[in-house]
């Protein structure tokens, strides 16, 4: 089983979805007998739900998907169809 | 092949998330809007390209990500950000783990502890080489291949960017929050627990 140094530095690939499977079930094994990295994992995924919700909905400009589709429908290299 | 008849149907759908994407690149919203028409433009030029059945969004982000690159960096003129201060791991967890939350989860007192603003400002603050990488993965959920990918940038580099990215990000909203008093000044705050 990996100790806690190990573990803490694999919390962002592990949190990433970036390690293989063993790499990934070695991190369970560990939070799952280690309160104090589970804690640590648990709340770097609660703080990247937050700042990816927080860093989206922001309101679009008014006429912005009006402004952008009237250039659909163009023929733009000439050979009769659109595109 | 795709047919670009169907473009708009297919493609639209993805405009509220590019905007916001093209808001934090650029970090004002008359470059989001002139950015979003590019990108929109020449998606639609090249969308016979795009093959059917491969991922519309990822596709979309990269000329996004290419067209921003190629045209706004320039325009914005900043000068190279290279730079980016130290920051020890888990820098955030343990100046906020150590507060009295038991009555919430963590997410709720993250929650309420950053302002929407913030946290856009802590992400639209940090190096353009290091906020594009926290960009196109912590809120666009892309992976190491299709950052690597989209920045022409080896994994490797993604992650290191990452790593030295989040850090910084979470020191500056860690800052905002001690600004507005709701965290201790000291930056020992959580060995008195």
């Amino acid at each position: 089983m990996s100790d806690c140094n190990e573990t803490l530095r694999e919390l962002e690939t592990f949190l990433d979805g970036e390690l293989d499977e063993p790499a990934r079930d070695a991190i369970q094994a560990h939070l799952g007998g280690c309160m104090d990295c589970l804690q640590a994992f648990d709340f770097h995924a609660e703080l990247r739900i937050v700042i990816q919700h927080k860093c989206q909905h922001d309101e679009l400009p008014a006429g912005l998907l009006s402004r952008i589709e009237m250039c659909f429908g163009e023929d733009f290299d000439g050979d009769g169809r659109i595109g | 092949m795709a047919d670009p008849s169907e473009f708009a149907q297919q493609a639209m759908q993805y405009a509220p998330q590019l905007y916001s994407a093209a808001l934090r690149m650029t970090r004002n919203s008359s470059d989001a809007e002139d950015l979003m028409q590019d990108t929109y433009l020449r998606a639609y030029r090249g969308f016979a390209t795009f093959s059917d059945g491969t991922n519309l969004r990822a596709w979309l982000f990269r000329i996004l990500t290419n067209t921003y690159i190629n045209t706004y960096r320039a325009k914005q003129r900043r000068p190279q950000e290279t730079e980016l201060a130290d920051v020890e791991d888990l820098y955030l967890y343990k100046r906020i783990s150590g507060l009295d939350t038991a009555a919430r989860s963590a997410e709720d007192t993250l929650f309420a502890l950053f302002t929407d603003d913030e946290v856009k400002k802590a992400l639209e603050d940090l190096p353009e080489s290091f906020r594009l990488p926290v960009l196109l993965a912590d809120v666009e959920q892309f992976s190491y291949k299709e950052i690597a990918e989209m920045l022409d940038i080896p994994i490797g580099t993604v992650m290191s960017r990452l790593h030295r990215g989040r850090k910084a990000m979470q020191k500056a909203l860690i800052d905002f929050a001690t600004e507005r008093g709701l965290l201790a000044r000291t930056a020992e705050a959580h060995d008195d627990v």
